[in-house]
């Protein structure tokens, strides 16, 4: 091989779209590499406590739909998605006050291909997005993808701030660009573990309708609540300008990888064709599976099971927290979801923190990751929903220690060169 | 099918390198499978000694990289289970990986090497930590070069142009390690030169020349392809090529190295090889620096390999601490 010429050893550089430029390997990558090994207690990634699912039922309801429907299951179907989950999914929507008719869902590959196919449809390179700040990662790196900026509001312990909505879109208008949509997790925030008031979010959507915005509503954790009924979703307040997004991957499995988008009419028609471009067609044998799950199976009963194991492991993550943080941290207080939302003491940076955390065997993501413009150093969200709490609690633990480890580094250099 | 018997790619364990190891691993595998060796690509975890005991390997390719693959333990391990393996004895392991120790043998044995000083948090904690950064911008200037002592891939490392991004740049170090080199920058071209011994006695490969897109060789630019350019051979008078060659083999012999290592140099503008550090597991990814380097020398990896491994299970296994 003559590389006397020089090779940047990737024949096809030059034929990348724009659009790829920002996707590269990180340090940060590198470092959850090995935070998902068991020695670690895994405190980063959002995942389900799918153990807690009676795995029994679900293989026999597997075996069932495929010998006794396998001729649909292991086949394509149309792009929407199959007609009996989407009646099943009105059904679920109905639970947080959502009248929707079947027509109007479209099954999708997790709720993340319905963020894809929404930004596909709305967005063009240099179009806004405004979105809480914090916000999903997972969505920001979709924006990203689709060369959208992203202008962050702030949050309260009520969530989002009317003001400070209104104040971004009035800059947003007043600097040329163009926001498109609003994106928000209002219930059990990821990463931030808050939750929009009642009181707040018919305010939200008249800001949003005044000023032409739609409203992407992503609600994966909404039956997730620990104190009470679902809260009125932000879509049953209003059906127009309003997009929903679902998912069955916090209330089943993650696995099964289905989700649903409830959308305007309109709007409906071109998700499913830029659905269609993308995958053809949802997953018939998950979507069997989980129709089988909602309609033969009490699943409610196990939307409680997970809503009281993730409620004693807030608990045990809380009680932790309280116990061995330092003073100068403040967290967040879910009532349901899966997260606590960490400001650490001054001077902390969150990400530079992450290889002591892993050389003591907890991790965590730092905040950064959180927001499109450089804020949340002092950040890091810690998930609660996977570990037992006995794990929990060694894990903050374990987190405090390096904290105080880290503290003492920093406090050394305070004061600059 | 091969003669050598079953055998073993060890990668991935608990280190920062994890994902770039498991990578590694799997091209090694993959590469002595081609050629009918009965191979299998092995997580480190704490199976991993019950079952080298119960079903001995003829030889252990060793593609674990950073403190668990490269400070020696895992190699006194093996040795303490009878079990040959591919590189540099833990004891020999041990002073490649601390890159202050390895610059003084080297600066011993006649290599320069950039002028530095390796400080533990405790020396700032003690003699505080801004006046003792000051001394440090004083006599070694800037940009300066801060790196963990021991660990690799560029994990840690931060070029400093401005002294007021210094006390990030250590908090961000002492992460990966208790102990900081800083160390002055030098401007120039910056060289990965691989040794490899398969019984003739240690052969620097091809200079292989860095040139990354963004300025620095961080750890996105390792293992995204597309983000630096390589040259090889490096793009070298012939006799800066020879010293940069003599080097290698010069940092391979004095750590008391076996097999295979990858000697990392930078070829100030005046022409003078400065000596940065020896790796003694080298990366085997597609984008690592030994392979460029392997497929330039018309040395097929596989191969290469095979015959390391073959040496290695000829060689059997020395007493744990044995003089290097």
């Amino acid at each position: 091989m003559d590389m006397s010429g020089g090779s940047r050893l990737d024949p096809y550089l030059e034929h990348y779209a724009a659009r790829t430029h920002g996707m590269t390997t990180s340090e940060i990558r590198a470092l959850f590499a090995v935070a998902n090994r068991p020695e670690i207690i895994g405190m980063g990634g959002g995942s389900p406590c799918v153990s807690a699912l009676p795995l029994d039922v679900i293989g026999e309801m597997t075996a069932r739909v495929i010998t006794e429907q396998g001729a649909q299951a292991l086949q394509y179907m149309g792009g929407q998605g199959d007609p009996r989950l989407r009646e099943l999914i009105c059904g679920v929507m109905a639970l947080e006050g959502i009248s929707a008719s079947a027509d109007d869902v479209i099954v999708t590959v997790g709720s993340q291909q319905a963020l894809d196919v929404v930004s596909r449809i709305f967005l063009d390179p240099g179009d806004v997005v405004i979105a809480e700040a914090p916000s999903y990662v997972g969505a920001l790196g979709t924006f990203t993808q689709y060369q959208a900026d992203v202008v962050h509001v702030t949050m309260d312990d009520a969530g989002l701030v009317p003001g400070a909505l209104r104040a971004a879109i009035a800059e947003v208008a007043r600097s040329g660009r163009r926001a498109k949509f609003v994106y928000t997790v209002p219930n059990y925030h990821n990463p931030a573990g808050i939750t929009l008031v009642e009181e707040r979010r018919d305010e939200i959507i008249a800001i949003c309708a005044e000023a032409g915005l739609l409203i992407l509503e992503d609600n994966p954790y909404g039956l997730l609540g620990f104190d009470g009924p679902p809260l009125r979703a932000l879509r049953a307040r209003a059906s127009d300008g309003i997009i929903y997004l679902g998912s069955f991957s916090k209330t089943f499995a993650a696995g099964v990888r289905v989700g649903w988008v409830l959308a305007p009419p309109g709007v409906k028609e071109k998700l499913i064709m830029a659905s269609e471009a993308t995958t053809l067609c949802p997953v018939a044998l998950s979507q069997y599976v989980v129709a089988e799950f909602l309609e033969h199976h009490p699943w409610q009963e196990q939307v409680k099971v997970f809503r009281e194991l993730y409620r004693a492991r807030r608990d045990a993550c809380l009680e932790a927290l309280k116990s061995s943080f330092p003073a100068g941290s403040s967290w967040t207080h879910p009532t349901g979801g899966f997260y606590v939302w960490v400001t650490l003491p001054e001077g902390i940076d969150a990400k530079a923190m992450l290889p002591r955390a892993i050389q003591g065997r907890v991790a965590y993501v730092p905040g950064v990751g959180f927001y499109s413009d450089g804020q949340g150093g002092r950040n890091l969200r810690l998930a609660y929903s996977l570990p037992e709490p006995d794990r929990i609690r060694e894990g903050v633990r374990r987190l405090a220690g390096v904290l105080s480890e880290e503290l003492d580094i920093v406090a050394t250099f305070r004061g600059g060169s | 099918m091969s003669d050598l018997g079953h055998v073993l790619v060890l990668a991935g364990g608990l280190s920062y390198e994890r994902d770039v190891s498991l990578s590694s691993g799997r091209r090694v595998t993959d590469a002595l499978a081609e050629l009918g060796v009965e191979v299998e690509l092995v997580d480190i975890d704490a199976q991993l000694l019950p079952r080298l005991l119960q079903d001995p390997p003829s030889a252990v390719f060793l593609a674990v990289h950073g403190i668990e693959g490269e400070d020696g333990g895992l190699r006194d391990a093996l040795d303490l289970s009878g079990v040959p393996y591919v590189g540099a004895t833990g004891a020999a392991a041990r002073l490649a990986f601390d890159k202050p120790i390895a610059k003084a043998i080297l600066g011993r044995a006649g290599v320069s090497t950039p002028a530095s000083v390796a400080l533990q948090h405790a020396a700032f904690r003690d003699l505080g930590g801004p006046a003792l950064l000051e001394r440090v911008v004083e006599r070694l200037g800037l940009p300066l070069v801060v790196k963990p002592a021991r660990g690799g891939s560029a994990l840690g490392v931060t070029v400093v142009r401005n002294a007021g991004d210094l006390p990030a740049a250590m908090v961000g170090c002492y992460s990966y390690d208790g102990v900081a080199l800083l160390e002055r920058y030098i401007d120039g071209v910056e060289l990965a030169v691989s040794v490899i011994d398969t019984g003739s006695g240690p052969v620097a490969l091809p200079a292989v020349e860095i040139d990354a897109v963004s300025g620095t060789f961080d750890y996105a630019a390792r293992y995204t392809a597309g983000m630096t350019e390589y040259h090889v051979p490096a793009r070298l008078r012939a006799e800066i090529a020879a010293a940069a060659g003599a080097a290698a083999v010069l940092a391979h012999e004095a750590l008391g190295l076996r097999d295979i290592s990858r000697t990392d140099l930078i070829v100030a503008r005046d022409g003078a090889v400065e000596y940065l550090e020896t790796n003694v597991a080298p990366g085997m990814t597609t984008t690592s620096l030994l392979p460029l380097a392997a497929a330039a020398a018309d040395l097929d990896l596989g191969t290469l390999c095979r015959d390391l491994l073959h040496r290695a299970a000829v060689r059997g296994v020395p007493l744990p601490g044995a003089p290097v």
